[in-house]
C-alpha cells in the first residue's frame, strides 16, 4: 500500500488526502495549525462550538463532509499543530515536523518518509508597504478575516479595507458580520483593469458557477450593507498617535500611481490591506522543485512537479481561489496514490477553468510599478528589522547592487525574525533583483519555521526516518 | 478598538463559552477557552503589546503566523506566535521589548 | 576590452586586491559570473582571528592582518562617508575554552606558542572567564582570552572594498561568466574571455572562492582548490547576552584536519543585529548544497556545552558557504611559477575575511614590484608543501 504524505490541510490538502484514501494508499497529514480548513475554513476552536457556524463559511458542508471523512477514515492520519520545519533529500526526501503547541520548546520530533508528498501548503497575502502600515490597527487583510472567522474577533469598530483583489470582498464580509462598520473598500485597479482581466470571457466566470456565485452573493451584500466599493483608490497613509487614527485615501492612476491633490481623509481604527498573495514555497524548494517565473510551484496537468513523488496542489501552484485548490488536490492525492488518470478527468477539467480564473485575477488586480510614489524616506519596508525606504535605496545605489543577497545583508532587510515573508517580494521589488538567480530570490528558507536549539540538539541520529509510522 | 462578538448576540448562535485565565506581564486577564492569546489581548481591545528596537508598538498584523509581529514570551520561551498559541489556563504571558533605551 | 588587470571574482578577495592594485595605478576590471559579493564572501561569517591559527605562515598573516584592520576599517569609513553602511569592524576579544579536562592544558600549551610569536593571550581562571562571559557554563575546563580577535560584516566589508576600488578607478563586471583563456602564439596568457567578450590583460588573478580550481582549469592550469562545506545557525534577536567570539578549542583540530568527514565546533558570536551566529560545520562533501539536519544538530549540540540558556532561543535561519580549501591549509597568493601571467589570491578556507586585506596588500606589492609586508615565498603555489598536489606535467 502506498503511503501518501501531504503537508497542509487546507482545501487543497483535504482534497488530496481523501482522493489518495479512495485510490488506496495511506495518508498522512500534516498542518501546523490547531486544526483541519487552512485558510478559507479557518473556523472556531472545538471549545466554541456554535450551531450556526455554516452562515461564516461558503461550502462549509463540503469542508464537514472533508472533515468527518478524515476523521473516520482509518487509512487518513491528520496531524493538527503539526509544524514541518525542514525537508531533506540527501537520501528520498525526509520530511521534518515538530508536534506540540505552536513555537513552545520541547515539541515532539517526527522525521517522515513517504511513497509520495503533496504540498498543499497555500499562500498569505502580501501588503505592500505604505506610511504608517506599521501602526497598530493596520492589519492585513487576511488577519481581520482570520480572526473574524477563527476568533470571532472584530479587529476595530470602524475599518477600511484595501488593495487589490477579489479578496476585499469577502473580507469586508466579515468585517460586518463581526459587527464593525466598513466605511469602504478601496480596490486599486481601474474598471479597464478590471475589464480586462474580467470581461473578456465572462461566460468563463459563470462556468466557474460557484465563484460566479460567491461573488455575486459579496456584491448583493455590499449593496445591502451599502458598503461603498471604489476602484483605482488605495489607503496612501495611516495615521495616529501609537496607533492607527485615520486613513488616507486617494486616487490612483493607471500604473497605481496616486493622483496629488485627490487625498481623503476618514477617521478609522482599523485598516485592512493586503494586494494580493504570496505562496509558501519553503518547503517545495527545499524539496527541489521548480519554481515557475510566475513564482508558483510548477506544475503539469497531473499537478507533478518537476520532482519525482512530488505533487503540489492550491494556491502554491497559483492564486485560483478554492475551487480551484478543491479540483487541484483531488488531481495530485489520487495520482500520488497511484490512481488511475482516467478516473479523474472532470477535476482536470475544472482545474484547467480555475487556472484561467487566476489569470484574470493577475491581469486585473496584479500589483503596478506606481505604488512606489506613496513611499517616504523614513517608510519602513522591512517591518522586523525596520529598514526604511529611503535607506534601502541609499544603500543599494551606494553599493550599486541590483542582487537580492548583498541588499539583504547591508540594509538587514529580510534578514529578521519573518525571514523576508513579509517584506521579500517588495524588496526584490525595489532593487530590480531577478527573481530567477539564486541569490536574488527571497523565497528560499532552509529552515521552515523557527526552531528552538534545544529541540535541534536532541535530534540524534537515533531518530533516523521512521519510514511508514505515524 | 478590537473586540469580540458577544456570545449572547452573535447571530452564529454559540454555546455559552468556558473561561479560563493568563497572566500578561502580572495582570491576571480572562479568556475564552481555545482563544489564541493574541485573541484574548484582542478581546481585551489592546491592538499593541511588543515594543521593536525602535520603540515602536506592535500587535497582530498578518494573524496566520507567518509576519512574527505578534510575538511573547509565553510561560518563559520567547517569540512565541501569540496569533498561533492556544492559551492554556495558566499561561503566564510577558511582552516583549526589544527597544534600546530599555535596560530590563 | 583592455586592462593591466582582470581579476575572476568579485568576493572579498578579489575585492581586496581590486582596490589594491587599483590605488597602487594599474587599470583594473573585476569580472564575477554572478552578482559581487553574493558567493563564499556572503554565506560565512566574520570572524577575524589569531587565537585559532598554529604557529606558522598563516598566524605570520594573520598577526598582520589584525595590525592592518583597524585602519582599513577607518580608511574606508572615511572615504566612503556616512551614506554607506558602516563594515561593523569590532575588536571584540575571543574566549576560546576547554570544555573537558584533557583539553586543558593543550589548550594552554597552545597559547603559549602562540604568544611567543606575538599573540596576545591570557590565560584565565575560570571566575575570571564568567566574568568575561557571564552565561558561559561554569564547567568549562580551562579558558584563555585573546584580545586581538574582531569581527567584521563580510558583505558590507565586501561591497565596501569594491566600492573604494570603483573610485580609484576600478570596474566591476557582475553577471560575466569566465569561459576560457586569450592566449597568445606562443601561449602567453593575455586575459580572459567572458561569454561576452574578450578581455586583454597584463596579469589574470583568479580569486574565485572555492571554484578557483575550475576556474584555473578552464585557464588551462592545475590547481588544488576544493570545497569544504560549512552551516551555520542565526538564532532570532535578543538581548547581548554574549560578547566575545566564544568558541571550544575542539575548533583547532577541525580547522586543521584533512579529514573528509563531518566536523564541527561551535564559534559563538552576537552581532549588531542582536542575533548570535552559531557555526559552524566542516565537511568535504564537494558542491553539494542540501541540507543535514544532523549537521544542525551537531552544531546547537556544541554551541548548548558552552551557553547553556541558548536551548530555549529559536533558530531562525541555517545557511551554509563552501570554504575555498587547499591541502596543505595554506592560501595560494601570487604569481604561478609555470604559467607567466596567471596570479591567484584564493584558498582562504575559513579565514578569507580575516585575510583579505593582507592579501590584496601581498598582490598589489608583488604585481607592482614594491616590496612586500610579508615574505610572500610560503603562499606561492611553488611551495613544497603542494608539489604533490599538482600534476607533474605542469599546466596543460
Ligand atoms: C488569512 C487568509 C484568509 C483567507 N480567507 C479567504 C476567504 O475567506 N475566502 C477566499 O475565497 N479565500 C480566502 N483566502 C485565500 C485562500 O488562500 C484560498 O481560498 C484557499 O484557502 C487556498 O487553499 P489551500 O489549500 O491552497 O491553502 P490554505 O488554505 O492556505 O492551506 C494551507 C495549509 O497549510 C498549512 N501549512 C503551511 N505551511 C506549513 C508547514 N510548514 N507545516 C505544516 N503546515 C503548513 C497551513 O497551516 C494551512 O492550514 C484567505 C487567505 C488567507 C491568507
Ligand atoms: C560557513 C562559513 C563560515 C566562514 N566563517 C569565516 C569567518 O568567520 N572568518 C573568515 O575570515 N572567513 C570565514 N569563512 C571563509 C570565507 O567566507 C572565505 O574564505 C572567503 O569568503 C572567500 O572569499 P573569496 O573572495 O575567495 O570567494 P567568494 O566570495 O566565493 O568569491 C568568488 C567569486 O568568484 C566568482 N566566480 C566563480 N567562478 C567564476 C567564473 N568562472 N567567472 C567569473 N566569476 C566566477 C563567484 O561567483 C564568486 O562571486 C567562512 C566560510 C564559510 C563557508
Amino acid at each position: 500500500m502506498k503511503h501518501v504524505l501531504v503537508i497542509g490541510a487546507g482545501p487543497a490538502g483535504l482534497t488530496a488526502a481523501v482522493a489518495a484514501a479512495d485510490a488506496g494508499a495511506r495518508v498522512t497529514v500534516l498542518d501546523s495549525g490547531t486544526g483541519p480548513g487552512g485558510q478559507y475554513w479557518r473556523h472556531l476552536p472545538p471549545e466554541r462550538p456554535s450551531r450556526r457556524e455554516a452562515r461564516l463559511h461558503h461550502g462549509w458542508s463540503e469542508f464537514e463532509r472533508l472533515r468527518e471523512r478524515t476523521e473516520r477514515d482509518g487509512s487518513i492520519d491528520v496531524v493538527t499543530e503539526a509544524q514541518a520545519w525542514a525537508i531533506e533529500t540527501t537520501g528520498g526526501a525526509t520530511v521534518h515536523a515538530l508536534i506540540g503547541p505552536s513555537d513552545a520548546a520541547g515539541r515532539e520530533a517526527l522525521a517522515l518518509e513517504a511513497d509520495s508528498l503533496v504540498f498543499a501548503t497555500g499562500a498569505h497575502d502580501r501588503t505592500l508597504p505604505f506610511p504608517g502600515w506599521n501602526l497598530p490597527g493596520v492589519f492585513s487583510a487576511g488577519a481581520a478575516q482570520a480572526l473574524a472567522k477563527g476568533e470571532r474577533i472584530a479587529v476595530g469598530r470602524r475599518a477600511v479595507v484595501a488593495g487589490a483583489g477579489p479578496f476585499l470582498l469577502p473580507v469586508a464580509q466579515s468585517l460586518t458580520a463581526t459587527g464593525s462598520t466598513v466605511l469602504g473598500v478601496y480596490e486599486a485597479a481601474r474598471t479597464p483593469a478590471l475589464a480586462k482581466g474580467w470581461l473578456p470571457r465572462p461566460w468563463r466566470l459563470l462556468s466557474s458557477a460557484r465563484k460566479g456565485g460567491e461573488l455575486a452573493g459579496y456584491l448583493a451584500h455590499h449593496l445591502r450593507h451599502r458598503v461603498p466599493y471604489r476602484l483605482g483608490r488605495a489607503v496612501v497613509e495611516a495615521r495616529g498617535d501609537g496607533r492607527v487614527e485615520e486613513a488616507v485615501i486617494a486616487r490612483l492612476d493607471a500604473d497605481w500611481s496616486p493622483i496629488p491633490g485627490t487625498e481623503l481623509t476618514v477617521a478609522a481604527d482599523a485598516v485592512c490591506v493586503s494586494h494580493g498573495f504570496t505562496p509558501r514555497l519553503e518547503l517545495p524548494i527545499a524539496a527541489g522543485c521548480e519554481i515557475g517565473p510566475d513564482r508558483f510551484v510548477t506544475v503539469d496537468d497531473d499537478q507533478r512537479t518537476s520532482v519525482d513523488g512530488v505533487w503540489a496542489a492550491g494556491e502554491i501552484t497559483g492564486i485560483g481561489g478554492v475551487d480551484a485548490a478543491l479540483a487541484e488536490g483531488r488531481v495530485a492525492g489520487h495520482l500520488a496514490a497511484g490512481g488511475d488518470r482516467s478516473a479523474i478527468g472532470p477535476a482536470r477539467r475544472r482545474r484547467r477553468a480555475s487556472a484561467d480564473f487566476a489569470r484574470r485575477i493577475e491581469a486585473a488586480h496584479g500589483v503596478r510599478p506606481g505604488w512606489t510614489a506613496w513611499m517616504r524616506e523614513d517608510t519602513v519596508v522591512c517591518r522586523c528589522e525596520e529598514v526604511a525606504y529611503g535607506a534601502l535605496l541609499g544603500t543599494a545605489a551606494a553599493t550599486e547592487q541590483g542582487s537580492l543577497r548583498s541588499v539583504k545583508l547591508t540594509t538587514r532587510a529580510g534578514l529578521g525574525i519573518c525571514q523576508a515573508r513579509m517584506c521579500g517580494r517588495t524588496v526584490e521589488e525595489l532593487t530590480g533583483a531577478d527573481p530567477s538567480r539564486a541569490a536574488d530570490t527571497s523565497d528560499r528558507r532552509p529552515l521552515a519555521a523557527p526552531v528552538r536549539l534545544g529541540d535541534l540538539a536532541g535530534l540524534s541520529s537515533k531518530d533516523d526516518p521512521q519510514k511508514g509510522e505515524h | 478598538m478590537s473586540s469580540i462578538v458577544p456570545f449572547e448576540s452573535d447571530p452564529i448562535r454559540p454555546a455559552e463559552p468556558r473561561c479560563l485565565t493568563i497572566s500578561v506581564d502580572g495582570e491576571r486577564i480572562e479568556g475564552l477557552r481555545g482563544q489564541s492569546i493574541a485573541g484574548i489581548l484582542l478581546a481585551q481591545g489592546r491592538t499593541a503589546w511588543r515594543t521593536t528596537v525602535a520603540g515602536r508598538e506592535r500587535g497582530v498584523f498578518c494573524g496566520i503566523g507567518v509576519c512574527f509581529d505578534c510575538v511573547g514570551t509565553v510561560n518563559g520561551e520567547s517569540d512565541v506566535r501569540l496569533c498561533l498559541r492556544r492559551a492554556r489556563d495558566g499561561d503566564t504571558v510577558e511582552t516583549q521589548d526589544d527597544s534600546e533605551e530599555d535596560t530590563r | 576590452m583592455r586592462t593591466d588587470v582582470v581579476i575572476v571574482g568579485a568576493g572579498i578577495i578579489g575585492a581586496a586586491c581590486a582596490r589594491e592594485a587599483a590605488r597602487a595605478g594599474l587599470s583594473v576590471t573585476v569580472v564575477d559570473r554572478g552578482a559581487a559579493a553574493s558567493a563564499t564572501s556572503a554565506r560565512g561569517e566574520g570572524n577575524l582571528l589569531v587565537s585559532d591559527k598554529a604557529p606558522g605562515p598563516e598566524l605570520d598573516l594573520a598577526l598582520l592582518a589584525a595590525d592592518h584592520w583597524p585602519g582599513l576599517a577607518a580608511e574606508l569609513a572615511d572615504e566612503l562617508g556616512g551614506a554607506f553602511p558602516d563594515i561593523e569592524y569590532q575588536r571584540k576579544g575571543g574566549v576560546v575554552v576547554a570544555t573537558t579536562p584533557e583539553g586543558a592544558e593543550p589548550l594552554r600549551a597552545f597559547a603559549r606558542r602562540q604568544t611567543e610569536l606575538g599573540v596576545e593571550a591570557a590565560d584565565l581562571s575560570v571566575p575570571e572567564a564568567l566574568e568575561l562571559e557571564p552565561h558561559l557554563d561554569p564547567a568549562v575546563a580551562a579558558a584563555v582570552h585573546y584580545p586581538q580577535d574582531a569581527q567584521v560584516q563580510p558583505v558590507i566589508a565586501t561591497e565596501a572594498l569594491l566600492a573604494s576600488a570603483r573610485r580609484a578607478g576600478a570596474k566591476i563586471l557582475p553577471h560575466s561568466e569566465v569561459v576560457g583563456p586569450v592566449r597568445d602564439r606562443n601561449g602567453r596568457l593575455g586575459g580572459v574571455r567572458t561569454a561576452a567578450e574578450a578581455i586583454s590583460a597584463g596579469a589574470v588573478l583568479v580569486a574565485a572562492g572555492p571554484w578557483s580550481g575550475e576556474v584555473a582549469r578552464t585557464l588551462g592550469a592545475d590547481l588544488p582548490v576544493r570545497p569544504r562545506r560549512g552551516m551555520v545557525l542565526v538564532t532570532s534577536r535578543m538581548r547581548q547576552r554574549v560578547f566575545h567570539k566564544v568558541y571550544d578549542a575542539d575548533y583547532f583540530g577541525a580547522t586543521q584536519s584533512s579529514d573528509e568527514g563531518l566536523q564541527t565546533s561551535s564559534v559563538i558570536e552576537s552581532t549588531p543585529g542582536g542575533t548570535v551566529l552559531i557555526g559552524s560545520s566542516r565537511q568535504q562533501i564537494g558542491f553539494d548544497d542540501r541540507l543535514r539536519v544532523e549537521v544542525l544538530a551537531r552544531i546547537a549540540r556544541k554551541a548548548l556545552r558552552l551557553f547553556p540558556f541558548l536551548e530555549t532561543t529559536s533558530a531562525i535561519r541555517a545557511y551554509g558557504g563552501f570554504r575555498p580549501y587547499v591541502p596543505d591549509h595554506l592560501p595560494v597568493i601570487g604569481e604561478d611559477h609555470r604559467d607567466p601571467g596567471l596570479w591567484y589570491a584564493t584558498g582562504h578556507e575559513g579565514a578569507g575575511i580575516g585575510l583579505a586585506g593582507v592579501t590584496g596588500a601581498l598582490i598589489g606589492a608583488q604585481l607592482t614590484g614594491a616590496e612586500p609586508a610579508l615574505d610572500p615565498r610560503p603562499f606561492q603555489l611553488s611551495r613544497p608543501s603542494l608539489a604533490a598536489h599538482l600534476s607533474p606535467g605542469g599546466p596543460t
